[in-house]
């Protein structure tokens, strides 16, 4: 209790999506407002005929009962699918908007970022932006003046200070607007989805950037990501949304494997794949990842086999199949393809079932899901494209490792190697 | 550490905003400066548009109300003077209430994307009309050189009617940037209203001429005790102000403003959901 910092307790936050309401909700226009008053006004009146008029009135609860508490200190990262809640989250913290029901506690000053460059007038200069950004974002003006060279510095552009923004390339301007938000100085920091700017480089240092503010500053940081790689690095703990509740709060490689997990319908079958029976053309009808135990588990080392049913209608002479592993940040990690000239599907219709064995599996132990292409070479055309299908898990149980634990995320895969030792002296 | 602990619930902004506000006090002078500095942006002349228009409205309206309608001026005042010192506290009322009305909707991505104490904004557009009618003020010294004009001691309490006209454009400009976030309707209603306001507002003829017994009723127009005001502190003895119509005047003012400010500051927190 006593170094929680943000205390959130039962938070809910009602949106009415209704065309026509009852109450003092919102209208488009003043017209609308007075035709309403009138038809309630009539409705007050005439009581039996009230009901009729107001049926389409809509509540959307964007965030319902959401309670959660943060440490001083912490870096806690949010994740969820589109819609989970998570902006509206934000928004309520930064008290952007109001909630509806329920209450969050706030011992110190917050500053959101919610969005790069928030109050960038485009015929400002850049030196201009920078007080008024800083501003806007909550720095006092002599905050800023001390800041001001560290801030320039950071977004590499020293030369353009004098020229209107609206010049600026697309990356200068990202990357001045990240260096005024990256360099507040509040007790607790809400980012939502800003790091994917300007390029690779400038990424890297923002994100080292944030993981100073939360680790070396011993700042509060509340992160919104869907890049899981960004949330990895920088968070221990994370917050999973779902459906406006949180579905879990802990540590963020459990909630990233359910976070990836939710990407998959309810009702998948582990390392298992069924084509929807509307397809047509050529396509994957089933595929099927034989793991060497039950419920798609599969040990390391051990030899696993790939089934795919291709469902061909249209035989073409270049018809191309390949397929890729891919990890739990949705990285591929292994790609595995078959062009064959003779292959029996370039020249009838029919389906043909392809099995590619791996005699050893070195993939370390993780979730992983495989991504397919069925494709056309001569004419480039990619016919179809399976993503997140067959998740199959590693462990790795039955391979032994003394005086340590296997921990996850220690590395991709495990290589067979030979030591030998020997005593200087012989050499 | 020393923090506060600051609660967020459904209706429970009130104990803080007064301080946020205090808390953001720069952030009045810098969207009042970024809105100065927007403006005269790749123009020749800049801020001299400032003054010329004003006096080119000026010498329109000298011209049509003093020469060609023949209206009388009060006591002996040159007529663009008498014109003047009305055009002034107008100009800044209309100006403010335009710019004000309009605030919220161009600030749109601040107003969801940042927290601040929501008067900010249409206070500091306030602010910005404010430095014009500064400006626009050095035309009326030149004019009073230009025709000898020596103002009396009247004109020190000039500063209490710039804050009454400053009340007005607030009251007003509060609850049209208020109304404007719901209902767009209103968009379209303010430029009627300045048009308007113009013409029955005593700005090209002296509110001497309007007949004793509509006088009262007259002065519930706010800006007719505001532009009274501001003629009697600057035509000096040769103005007389008609008390129980300022008086009204500055009560309706007052109205305005306060409830402006309570209207505001109740729909205040829906604007980010419904702008």
């Amino acid at each position: 209790m006593s170094n929680s910092i943000i205390q959130v307790e039962n938070l809910s936050k009602k949106y009415v999506l209704a065309h026509q309401k009852e109450g003092n909700v919102r209208y488009k226009t003043l017209r609308e407002a007075m035709t309403n008053t009138t038809t309630s006004l009539v409705g007050v009146l005439t009581p039996l005929t009230k009901k009729e008029t107001h049926q389409t009135r809509e509540e959307f609860w964007a965030l319902k009962e959401v309670s959660f508490e943060i440490k001083q200190g912490e870096a806690v990262g949010i994740i969820g699918h589109n819609g989970a809640g998570k902006s509206t989250l934000l928004k309520l913290l930064s008290r952007i908007t109001e909630p509806t029901t329920g209450s969050i506690a706030v011992r110190g000053r917050v500053a959101s970022l919610l969005e790069v460059g928030t109050g960038f007038h485009p015929e400002l200069t850049g030196r201009e932006n920078i007080y008024l950004n800083g501003s806007i974002l909550g720095m006092s003006r002599t905050e800023i003046k001390q800041k001001f060279d560290e801030i320039v510095a950071f977004a590499e552009v020293e030369k353009f200070l004098d020229t209107p923004v609206k010049r600026y390339s697309s990356g200068m301007y990202v990357r001045l607007a990240f260096s005024v938000a990256a360099h507040l100085e509040p007790e607790i920091l809400i980012v939502d989805e800003v790091l994917a700017v300007g390029d690779s480089t400038f990424q890297k240092k923002c994100l080292g950037k944030m993981g100073d503010v939360a680790t070396k500053e011993g700042r509060t940081v509340l992160f919104v990501s869907h890049s899981m790689q960004a949330i990895a690095q920088l968070t221990k703990r994370c917050v999973l949304l779902s459906k406006g509740g949180v579905q879990f709060d802990g540590c963020t490689d459990k909630a990233m494997q359910l976070y990836i997990a939710g990407q998959k319908s309810a009702d998948e079958q582990p390392a298992y794949y069924q084509a929807p029976s509307n397809k047509t053309g050529n396509y994957v009808a089933w595929v099927r990842a034989h793991t060497s135990e039950e419920q798609g588990v599969h040990c390391w080392g051990k030899s696993i086999t790939f089934e795919f049913a291709l469902n061909v209608t249209n035989p073409h002479q270049s018809l191309c199949f390949s397929f890729q592993v891919v990890d739990e940040l949705q990285q591929p990690i292994c790609i595995f393809w078959f062009f064959d000239s003779q292959a029996p599907f370039r020249k009838e219709a029919g389906t043909f079932i392809l099995r590619c064995e791996i005699p050893k599996l070195r993939l370390y132990m993780g979730s992983y899901t495989l991504t397919t292409w069925l494709s056309e070479r001569s004419s480039n055309t990619l016919l179809e494209n399976l993503t997140n299908i067959c998740p199959f898990e590693v462990t790795m149980h039955g391979t032994k490792r003394e005086e340590y634990e296997w921990q996850s995320n220690e590395c991709t895969y495990l290589e067979d190697a030979v030591w030998k030792t020997t005593s200087y002296e012989n050499i | 550490m020393h923090t506060r602990e600051l609660i967020i619930k459904a209706g429970r902004t009130e104990s803080q905003y007064w301080k946020d506000l205090w808390k953001y006090r720069e952030l009045f002078y810098f969207l009042a400066w970024r809105d100065i500095l927007v403006r005269y942006k790749q123009t020749i002349i800049g801020m001299a548009w400032a003054l010329l228009r004003p006096f080119l409205t000026m010498i329109v309206f000298s011209i049509v109300f003093g020469q060609l309608a023949k209206l009388p001026s009060e006591g002996s005042t040159p007529y663009p003077i008498l014109v003047y010192a009305a055009m002034l506290p107008w100009q800044f009322f209309s100006g403010a209430l335009t710019e004000c009305s309009n605030s919220l909707i161009s600030n749109a991505n601040l107003l969801s994307k940042v927290y601040f104490p929501r008067l900010i904004i249409p206070t500091s557009a306030v602010i910005v009309s404010f430095v014009d009618f500064m400006i626009s003020g050095i035309i009326l010294l030149g004019l009073m050189a230009w025709y000898n004009f020596v103002p009396d001691w009247r004109i020190l309490t000039l500063p209490l009617f710039i804050a009454i006209a400053f009340a007005a454009s607030m009251g007003a400009g509060l609850w049209l940037a208020a109304l404007t976030v719901e209902y767009r309707d209103f968009r379209y209603v303010v430029p009627f209203i300045v048009q308007f306001g113009l013409y029955i507002s005593p700005v090209g003829f002296s509110s001497k001429i309007v007949p004793e017994q509509w006088r009262l009723l007259y002065s519930l127009n706010p800006m007719v005790g505001v532009i009274d005001g501001f003629r009697w502190a600057i035509l000096g003895s040769e103005s007389q102000i008609y008390v129980p119509g300022f008086a009204l005047s500055l009560a309706l003012v007052a109205v305005l403003l306060w409830s402006g400010i309570l209207y505001f500051r109740k729909v205040e927190r829906t604007f980010a959901d419904v702008i």
